[in-house]
Protein backbone atom coordinates (compact mmCIF):
# COMPACT_ATOMS: atom_id res chain seq x y z
CA UNK A 1 0.00 0.00 0.00
CA UNK A 2 3.15 2.48 0.75
CA UNK A 3 4.50 2.21 -2.93
CA UNK A 4 1.18 3.97 -3.70
CA UNK A 5 2.88 6.87 -1.21
CA UNK A 6 6.08 7.04 -1.86
CA UNK A 7 7.18 10.66 -2.99
CA UNK A 8 8.57 9.92 -6.43
CA UNK A 9 5.04 9.10 -7.04
CA UNK A 10 2.58 11.47 -4.86
CA UNK A 11 5.27 14.93 -6.12
CA UNK A 12 3.04 15.76 -8.90
CA UNK A 13 -0.01 16.15 -6.36
CA UNK A 14 1.58 17.62 -3.11
CA UNK A 15 3.54 20.52 -6.01
CA UNK A 16 0.78 21.53 -7.13
CA UNK A 17 -1.69 21.72 -3.99
CA UNK A 18 -0.34 24.46 -2.14
CA UNK A 19 -2.29 26.98 -4.42
CA UNK A 20 -5.49 25.48 -4.18
CA UNK A 21 -4.78 24.87 -0.46
CA UNK A 22 -3.75 28.10 0.04
CA UNK A 23 -6.73 29.50 -1.65
CA UNK A 24 -9.25 27.48 0.26
CA UNK A 25 -7.91 28.44 3.87
CA UNK A 26 -8.32 32.69 2.69
CA UNK A 27 -12.17 31.89 1.62
CA UNK A 28 -12.90 29.72 4.89
CA UNK A 29 -10.86 32.13 6.85
CA UNK A 30 -12.74 34.79 5.88
CA UNK A 31 -16.05 33.13 6.51
CA UNK A 32 -14.63 31.51 10.02
CA UNK A 33 -13.38 35.57 10.91
CA UNK A 34 -16.61 37.02 10.00
CA UNK A 35 -18.90 34.14 12.18
CA UNK A 36 -16.65 34.62 15.27
CA UNK A 37 -15.87 38.56 14.99
CA UNK A 38 -19.28 39.24 13.60
CA UNK A 39 -22.23 37.23 13.68
CA UNK A 40 -21.61 34.85 16.34
CA UNK A 41 -23.44 36.27 19.73
CA UNK A 42 -21.68 37.20 22.63
CA UNK A 43 -21.03 35.08 25.90
CA UNK A 44 -24.20 35.64 28.69
CA UNK A 45 -20.95 35.36 31.55
CA UNK A 46 -17.60 36.25 29.91
CA UNK A 47 -19.54 38.73 27.47
CA UNK A 48 -17.46 39.40 24.20
CA UNK A 49 -13.79 37.70 25.42
CA UNK A 50 -15.56 34.95 24.70
CA UNK A 51 -14.43 35.05 21.03
CA UNK A 52 -11.13 34.50 22.01
CA UNK A 53 -12.40 31.01 21.94
CA UNK A 54 -12.58 30.99 17.95
CA UNK A 55 -8.53 30.73 17.57
CA UNK A 56 -7.79 29.48 21.29
CA UNK A 57 -9.45 26.32 20.78
CA UNK A 58 -8.62 24.88 17.29
CA UNK A 59 -5.14 25.97 18.06
CA UNK A 60 -5.43 23.88 21.10
CA UNK A 61 -6.84 20.80 19.30
CA UNK A 62 -5.09 20.85 16.21
CA UNK A 63 -1.55 21.09 17.98
CA UNK A 64 -2.56 17.97 19.98
CA UNK A 65 -3.94 16.74 16.96
CA UNK A 66 -0.23 16.91 15.17
CA UNK A 67 1.97 15.73 17.92
CA UNK A 68 -0.27 12.54 17.86
CA UNK A 69 0.78 11.98 14.52
CA UNK A 70 3.99 12.44 15.33
CA UNK A 71 3.95 9.83 17.86
CA UNK A 72 1.96 7.82 14.94
CA UNK A 73 4.11 8.33 12.18
CA UNK A 74 7.31 7.69 14.66
CA UNK A 75 5.81 4.22 15.59
CA UNK A 76 5.39 3.65 11.64
CA UNK A 77 8.84 4.29 10.49
CA UNK A 78 9.98 2.02 13.40
CA UNK A 79 7.99 -1.01 12.35
CA UNK A 80 7.66 -0.65 8.48
CA UNK A 81 11.10 0.90 8.19
CA UNK A 82 9.44 3.43 6.03
CA UNK A 83 11.72 6.79 5.95
CA UNK A 84 9.10 8.95 4.29
CA UNK A 85 7.51 8.69 7.45
CA UNK A 86 9.77 10.33 9.53
CA UNK A 87 9.99 13.01 6.45
CA UNK A 88 6.19 13.36 6.95
CA UNK A 89 6.71 13.83 10.67
CA UNK A 90 9.42 16.30 10.42
CA UNK A 91 7.03 18.60 7.77
CA UNK A 92 4.72 18.10 10.14
CA UNK A 93 5.99 19.78 13.18
CA UNK A 94 6.15 22.87 12.45
CA UNK A 95 2.71 24.00 12.17
CA UNK A 96 2.32 22.21 15.33
CA UNK A 97 4.78 23.74 17.16
CA UNK A 98 3.20 27.29 16.01
CA UNK A 99 -0.28 26.24 17.30
CA UNK A 100 0.51 24.98 20.47
CA UNK A 101 2.12 28.60 21.05
CA UNK A 102 -1.14 29.88 19.52
CA UNK A 103 -2.67 28.07 21.83
CA UNK A 104 -0.54 28.89 24.71
CA UNK A 105 -0.33 32.69 23.99
CA UNK A 106 -4.43 33.30 22.95
CA UNK A 107 -4.88 31.32 26.16
CA UNK A 108 -2.90 33.51 28.48
CA UNK A 109 -4.64 36.57 26.72
CA UNK A 110 -7.77 34.90 27.71
CA UNK A 111 -6.65 34.20 31.23
CA UNK A 112 -6.50 37.77 32.35
CA UNK A 113 -9.67 39.34 31.92
CA UNK A 114 -11.43 35.91 32.89
CA UNK A 115 -8.99 34.47 35.97
CA UNK A 116 -7.36 38.00 36.47
CA UNK A 117 -3.84 36.68 35.28
CA UNK A 118 -1.74 35.99 32.35
CA UNK A 119 -0.16 33.57 33.92
CA UNK A 120 -1.00 30.15 36.48
CA UNK A 121 0.83 27.16 36.70
CA UNK A 122 -2.27 25.11 36.62
CA UNK A 123 -2.25 21.47 35.32
CA UNK A 124 -4.09 21.96 31.88
CA UNK A 125 -1.71 24.75 31.23
CA UNK A 126 1.54 23.29 32.39
CA UNK A 127 1.09 20.61 30.44
CA UNK A 128 0.04 22.85 27.21
CA UNK A 129 3.55 24.15 28.41
CA UNK A 130 5.65 20.73 28.53
CA UNK A 131 4.00 19.69 25.28
CA UNK A 132 5.44 23.13 23.52
CA UNK A 133 8.92 21.92 24.97
CA UNK A 134 8.93 18.48 23.22
CA UNK A 135 7.81 20.18 19.85
CA UNK A 136 10.86 22.38 20.70
CA UNK A 137 13.04 19.27 21.51
CA UNK A 138 11.79 17.36 18.16
CA UNK A 139 12.58 20.18 15.80
CA UNK A 140 16.07 20.96 17.36
CA UNK A 141 16.64 17.70 17.32
CA UNK A 142 16.18 17.84 13.47
CA UNK A 143 18.59 20.60 13.59
CA UNK A 144 21.26 19.00 15.44
CA UNK A 145 21.84 15.52 14.07
CA UNK A 146 23.58 15.15 10.73
CA UNK A 147 23.40 11.64 10.70
CA UNK A 148 19.88 10.50 9.19
CA UNK A 149 19.40 7.02 11.31
CA UNK A 150 20.37 9.00 14.42
CA UNK A 151 17.88 11.77 14.03
CA UNK A 152 15.01 9.17 13.13
CA UNK A 153 15.70 7.13 16.02
CA UNK A 154 16.07 10.55 18.59
CA UNK A 155 12.94 12.02 16.96
CA UNK A 156 10.60 9.07 16.99
CA UNK A 157 11.60 8.77 20.88
CA UNK A 158 11.11 12.76 21.61
CA UNK A 159 7.64 12.03 19.89
CA UNK A 160 6.91 9.02 21.77
CA UNK A 161 7.88 10.01 25.33
CA UNK A 162 5.71 13.32 24.44
CA UNK A 163 2.59 11.77 23.84
CA UNK A 164 2.08 10.34 27.08
CA UNK A 165 1.54 14.20 27.60
CA UNK A 166 -1.28 13.99 25.09
CA UNK A 167 -3.96 12.04 27.59
CA UNK A 168 -2.50 14.22 30.55
CA UNK A 169 -3.71 17.24 28.59
CA UNK A 170 -7.24 16.02 27.48
CA UNK A 171 -8.09 15.22 31.13
CA UNK A 172 -6.01 17.55 33.58
CA UNK A 173 -9.30 19.19 33.91
CA UNK A 174 -10.88 16.15 35.27
CA UNK A 175 -7.91 14.84 36.90
CA UNK A 176 -7.00 17.88 39.14
CA UNK A 177 -8.99 20.78 40.32
CA UNK A 178 -7.95 23.50 37.81
CA UNK A 179 -8.90 27.33 36.92
CA UNK A 180 -9.17 25.86 33.04
CA UNK A 181 -12.86 24.89 32.04
CA UNK A 182 -13.82 21.57 31.91
CA UNK A 183 -14.08 20.29 28.09
CA UNK A 184 -17.46 21.83 26.55
CA UNK A 185 -17.67 19.29 23.36
CA UNK A 186 -17.23 15.58 23.79
CA UNK A 187 -16.69 14.37 19.78
CA UNK A 188 -18.03 10.76 21.23
CA UNK A 189 -20.97 12.06 22.32
CA UNK A 190 -23.72 14.55 20.58
CA UNK A 191 -23.97 16.26 23.80
CA UNK A 192 -22.59 19.86 23.93
CA UNK A 193 -22.29 22.71 26.53
CA UNK A 194 -22.06 25.03 23.35
CA UNK A 195 -25.04 26.42 21.45
CA UNK A 196 -24.61 26.16 17.40
CA UNK A 197 -24.45 29.76 17.08
CA UNK A 198 -20.85 29.27 18.68
CA UNK A 199 -20.29 25.86 17.38
CA UNK A 200 -20.59 26.73 14.20
CA UNK A 201 -18.30 29.43 13.59
CA UNK A 202 -16.04 27.09 16.04
CA UNK A 203 -16.16 24.29 13.62
CA UNK A 204 -15.22 26.86 10.72
CA UNK A 205 -12.19 28.36 12.34
CA UNK A 206 -11.14 24.60 13.00
CA UNK A 207 -11.87 23.80 9.61
CA UNK A 208 -9.38 27.36 7.99
CA UNK A 209 -6.59 25.79 10.77
CA UNK A 210 -6.64 22.53 9.59
CA UNK A 211 -6.50 23.61 6.18
CA UNK A 212 -3.51 26.53 7.75
CA UNK A 213 -1.70 23.28 8.93
CA UNK A 214 -2.21 21.33 5.41
CA UNK A 215 -0.74 24.03 3.77
CA UNK A 216 2.22 24.45 5.98
CA UNK A 217 2.86 20.62 5.58
CA UNK A 218 2.40 20.44 2.05
CA UNK A 219 4.97 23.33 1.49
CA UNK A 220 7.64 21.77 4.36
CA UNK A 221 7.37 18.19 2.53
CA UNK A 222 7.83 19.80 -0.87
CA UNK A 223 10.88 21.52 1.04
CA UNK A 224 12.14 18.60 1.84
CA UNK A 225 11.65 15.98 -0.84
CA UNK A 226 14.04 18.47 -3.14
CA UNK A 227 16.70 19.02 -0.43
CA UNK A 228 16.75 14.89 -0.92
CA UNK A 229 16.70 15.35 -4.83
CA UNK A 230 19.30 18.18 -4.30
CA UNK A 231 21.91 15.38 -2.23
CA UNK A 232 20.73 13.24 -5.62
CA UNK A 233 22.13 15.48 -7.98
CA UNK A 234 25.21 15.22 -5.61
CA UNK A 235 26.34 11.97 -6.40
CA UNK A 236 25.46 11.83 -9.91
CA UNK B 1 -21.57 49.92 14.56
CA UNK B 2 -17.60 49.91 13.86
CA UNK B 3 -16.99 51.32 17.87
CA UNK B 4 -18.86 48.71 19.30
CA UNK B 5 -16.84 45.94 16.95
CA UNK B 6 -13.46 47.40 18.18
CA UNK B 7 -14.38 47.73 21.96
CA UNK B 8 -16.02 44.70 22.05
CA UNK B 9 -17.69 45.66 25.40
CA UNK B 10 -14.56 46.87 26.92
CA UNK B 11 -12.80 43.41 25.93
CA UNK B 12 -11.36 44.92 22.35
CA UNK B 13 -7.33 44.85 23.79
CA UNK B 14 -8.06 41.18 24.52
CA UNK B 15 -10.01 39.79 21.81
CA UNK B 16 -7.66 42.00 18.20
CA UNK B 17 -4.85 40.98 20.41
CA UNK B 18 -5.38 37.56 20.34
CA UNK B 19 -6.38 37.63 16.87
CA UNK B 20 -3.90 39.76 15.29
CA UNK B 21 -0.98 37.17 17.48
CA UNK B 22 -2.54 34.51 15.59
CA UNK B 23 -2.64 36.12 12.19
CA UNK B 24 0.63 37.15 12.71
CA UNK B 25 2.16 33.73 13.57
CA UNK B 26 0.37 31.94 10.49
CA UNK B 27 1.55 34.87 7.98
CA UNK B 28 5.57 34.72 9.19
CA UNK B 29 4.91 30.75 9.32
CA UNK B 30 3.80 30.51 5.60
CA UNK B 31 6.41 33.08 4.47
CA UNK B 32 9.48 31.36 6.01
CA UNK B 33 7.85 27.82 4.96
CA UNK B 34 7.69 29.42 1.16
CA UNK B 35 11.02 30.88 1.16
CA UNK B 36 12.94 27.53 2.42
CA UNK B 37 11.13 26.10 -0.38
CA UNK B 38 12.36 29.20 -3.21
CA UNK B 39 15.58 28.78 -1.84
CA UNK B 40 15.50 24.91 -2.18
CA UNK B 41 14.20 25.06 -5.38
CA UNK B 42 16.69 27.92 -6.53
CA UNK B 43 19.63 25.49 -5.58
CA UNK B 44 18.38 22.52 -7.15
CA UNK B 45 17.71 24.92 -10.59
CA UNK B 46 21.03 25.63 -10.36
CA UNK B 47 22.52 22.25 -9.50
CA UNK B 48 20.64 21.05 -12.52
CA UNK B 49 22.22 23.95 -14.58
CA UNK B 50 25.66 23.01 -13.67
CA UNK B 51 25.52 19.48 -14.86
CA UNK B 52 26.79 17.46 -17.95
CA UNK B 53 24.49 17.25 -20.23
CA UNK B 54 24.88 13.63 -20.22
CA UNK B 55 24.03 13.62 -16.26
CA UNK B 56 21.32 16.10 -16.96
CA UNK B 57 19.58 13.56 -19.17
CA UNK B 58 19.47 11.31 -16.78
CA UNK B 59 18.66 13.34 -13.98
CA UNK B 60 15.83 13.96 -16.23
CA UNK B 61 14.66 11.14 -16.90
CA UNK B 62 13.25 10.99 -12.96
CA UNK B 63 9.48 12.12 -13.14
CA UNK B 64 10.02 13.95 -9.66
CA UNK B 65 13.31 16.01 -10.97
CA UNK B 66 10.99 17.03 -13.95
CA UNK B 67 8.67 18.38 -11.95
CA UNK B 68 10.94 20.18 -9.56
CA UNK B 69 12.39 22.30 -12.51
CA UNK B 70 8.69 23.01 -13.89
CA UNK B 71 7.37 23.62 -10.37
CA UNK B 72 10.04 26.52 -9.57
CA UNK B 73 7.83 29.45 -10.25
CA UNK B 74 4.74 27.69 -8.37
CA UNK B 75 3.67 28.53 -4.72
Amino acid sequence: MFKYFEPNKIFAVTSKAPKYVLFLFIIVLTIGLTEALILSPEDYKQSDAARIMYVHVPAAWISLGIFSSLALLSVGSFVFKNKNFALIAKSLAPSGFIFNIIALVTGSIWGKPTWGTWWAWDARITSMLILALFYGMYLLAWRIYDDKEQVIKVTSLIAILGVINVPIIKFSVDWWNTLHQPASINILSTNTAIHSSMLVPLGIMTAAFALFSLLIFLMKYNTELIKVKNKGLDRL
Amino acid sequence: MINELISMNGYGAYVWSAFSFTLISFTALYFVTKLQLSKEQKRFVSKFGSLNVEKAKAARSQNINREILSNTSNI
